[in-house]
């Protein structure tokens, strides 16, 4: 599908937003003024904003723990996300579900996900609402490689099979489940066990924003159109540990360097529409300037905000008890 | 009104909403049968046929059989509840929440508080629980203490059929998620059922006897043993008090505590076992609020701890019933050694 000049800044600013926000966080966290453990998706932009980009605000994702980037590609505000990480009351969830859990219900993003392959059914759930209510809308489950070696996102993609739901796996293997390398942990091949489950599969450079975006294209329109379910295996990587403080011994000592230099999602975008003469580097440099202005705005209101209240403890368990 | 068992109450409290709401949706193994296969169609209508006669009616879009894959199905319903639906999902035995829990556990209960107040999650799981069936350890087990445990969740134990009908239309129009708990020894049970639709609310209890001398405090198809231990005890002169709480989340603590106030003697009947129970947990709470009102100390009455065995001879001897009842009852009785304050 050919973007347009519009969809193509779109898709930048997208992808620079991740980028710099996961930059911002990693920079952050080390101050020690970040609660808890966050997992960055520095690197991986490529593979949120091309599949998201096919996605309209009533489709729905399921997201992972390494969640940031759903949710900026789905469209969360990004002040309320950063928000939301430092645990302020003006996050994104009210400071309650922190950076595992960020949520934007309105947007379609169902929320990161503590638990490895918890995503899958309920991007089933969504996709059979869509189905009974003939919404027309879609549902994506992001998983990473730790998450497909889990049970249930075997029974969510056979579930889709079976009731041809309108769902699209997105499988990220980054290369590593924590510190497991993924060549070491999937028996067999992602592609066949989708083709076992019937769902048509694909393999593509998750690196290349065009690749991803014409694939992801081409299942979440076949899902639409009532085909049923599709998968997509990614091959990416991530720039950061498994969880920031992860000193990933486990990765060659110039793994990351090399994958910045030549197999970085942003440059390589930046490449291709420079080469095609679609973006000149003045619009792109234009938008990582406000972006990065956007970022430290997030950053110093998070900062500044308030706490939860003690009453904050108790509300919000049930809608009625 | 007419007499119905505990399985039509349920069927006609789903059959109801399905009809009144076209966002109520079930799902579930077998829950209408036959799917795929060459002979009839609703075969079964759920394993013990609660559901018989719903798919003809609603038809497969709004009935939907699912393979054999807790995770993925329920899952699904935590997902659709999520997105506008309302769906009914059988998980047919509560043993089986081995294979499903995180979807129940860590989504479902917890979208609301971790989304910061945002989320509703209509969703119901029924479920059978129960010793009784020669079932066994893994087909037997009464798992609501740890439904119970876990805040974001609703968790309803109707003792009789009218009960499960207005707390299952109840249940079904909440908000929450909510584990409906159908012990599989009621389900031929009969009731005087009102044919129209009408729901009980959650959190409070129903005295279903009431006396001056004991208060029984009972769940699922404990009441029933309860009730018939209160008239047994009455006969001979000691009458009691017996309380349902119809829902263990939320639990009517204040009635409970009201009463043994009245009585100062407390006898807590729960099939499941013994340890972190729902017994355990009514004790403790009576001990820490009413401590001063208690003449005896409270006597729990719970199968040992043990996996419930197959032998029917085992099977007997590891359940509650209305001896121990009677016998717990009498010892309260007996332990008078403290004077109420």
């Amino acid at each position: 599908m050919q973007l347009s000049r519009e969809e193509l800044l779109r898709a930048y600013r997208s992808m620079c937003t991740i980028r710099q926000f996961e930059e911002r966080v990693h920079a952050e966290f080390a101050t020690g003024d970040i609660p808890g453990f966050v997992h960055l998706y520095a690197g991986e932009e490529a593979s949120a904003v091309g599949v998201c980009m096919n996605l309209t605000e009533r489709d729905s994702i399921a997201s992972t723990h390494r969640g940031h980037g759903h949710c900026i590609a789905k469209g969360c505000d990004v002040a309320g996300m950063m928000a939301e990480i430092y645990g302020r009351k003006s996050g994104l969830c009210a400071g309650k579900g922190g950076s595992m859990h960020i949520a934007d219900l309105d947007r379609g993003m169902l929320g990161a996900n503590g638990i490895v392959g918890g995503g899958a059914p309920l991007a089933c759930g969504a996709a059979l609402t869509a189905k009974t209510l003939k919404t027309g809308a879609v549902a994506v489950a992001f998983g990473g490689d730790g998450a497909s070696n889990q049970g249930t996102t075997a029974e969510a993609m056979n579930l889709a099979s079976v009731w041809r739901l309108p769902v699209v796996f997105v499988l990220e293997d980054n290369g590593y489940a924590e510190s497991t390398a993924s060549a070491w942990s999937i028996g067999g091949d992602p592609l066949v066990r989708a083709e076992g489950f019937g769902i048509p599969g694909v393999r593509v450079d998750g690196h290349d924003f065009f690749a991803v975006h014409a694939a992801a294209g081409e299942a979440i329109a076949r899902a639409r159109d009532g085909g049923g379910p599709g998968f997509l295996h990614l091959k990416l990587a991530r720039y950061f540990g498994h969880f920031e403080g992860d000193g990933m011994t486990y990765r060659a000592p110039d793994e990351v360097a090399k994958l910045r230099a030549e197999r970085d999602c942003l440059k390589l975008f930046r490449r291709r529409v420079g080469e095609a003469q679609l973006l000149d580097d003045a619009a792109l440099d234009a938008i990582e300037a406000e972006v990065a202005a956007e970022i430290e705005d997030a950053t110093r209101r998070a900062k500044a905000a308030p706490m939860p209240s003690p009453a904050d403890l108790l509300t919000d368990v049930y809608v009625s008890y | 009104m007419a007499r119905k068992s505990f399985r039509q109450a349920v069927n006609e409290a789903i059959r109801q909403e399905m009809a009144r709401d076209p966002r109520v949706i079930v799902m579930g193994e077998d829950i209408a049968g036959g799917m795929g296969a060459p002979g009839e169609d609703d075969a079964w209508g759920g394993p013990l046929g609660v559901t018989k006669g719903l798919m003809p009616q609603f038809g497969r879009e709004r009935v939907l059989d699912t393979p054999i894959t807790e995770s993925g199905f329920i899952g699904a319903a935590a997902g659709a509840a999520l997105t506008g639906l309302r769906p009914v999902a059988d998980l047919m035995f509560v043993d089986f929440m081995g294979v499903c829990f995180d979807q129940i556990f860590n989504q479902a209960a917890k979208f609301k508080y971790m989304f910061g107040g945002k989320a509703r999650t209509p969703l119901v799981i029924r479920t059978m629980y129960g010793a009784g069936f020669r079932a066994a350890s893994q087909h037997s087990q009464c798992l609501y203490p740890l439904f119970t445990h876990v805040p974001g969740l609703k968790v309803v134990i109707p003792s009789s059929p009218y009960e499960a009908k207005g707390l299952m239309i109840e249940a079904i129009r909440d908000d929450d998620p909510v584990i409906f708990f159908e012990h599989k020894m009621l389900y031929d049970v009969e009731d005087e059922v009102p044919d129209e639709p009408y729901t009980l609310p959650f959190g409070e209890a129903n005295l279903t006897r009431e006396g001056d001398d004991a208060t029984i405090v009972a769940f699922g198809r404990m009441v029933m043993l309860a009730n018939e231990a209160a008239d047994q005890l009455g006969a001979q002169g000691i009458s009691c008090t017996v309380i349902d709480p119809r829902t263990t989340s939320p639990l009517d603590i204040e009635t409970i505590l009201e009463e043994v106030r009245a009585t100062g003697r407390l006898v807590v009947v729960d099939e499941a076992s013994p340890r972190c129970n729902m017994a355990s947990d009514i004790a403790a709470q009576v001990a820490e609020r009413a401590f001063e009102a208690l003449k005896a100390p409270i006597r729990r009455v719970s199968p040992p701890h043990t996996p419930v065995p197959f032998s029917p001879a085992l099977e007997d001897l590891y359940l509650p019933d209305v001896e121990k009842i009677i016998s717990a009852v009498r010892a309260v009785m007996a332990a008078g050694g403290r004077k109420a304050a």
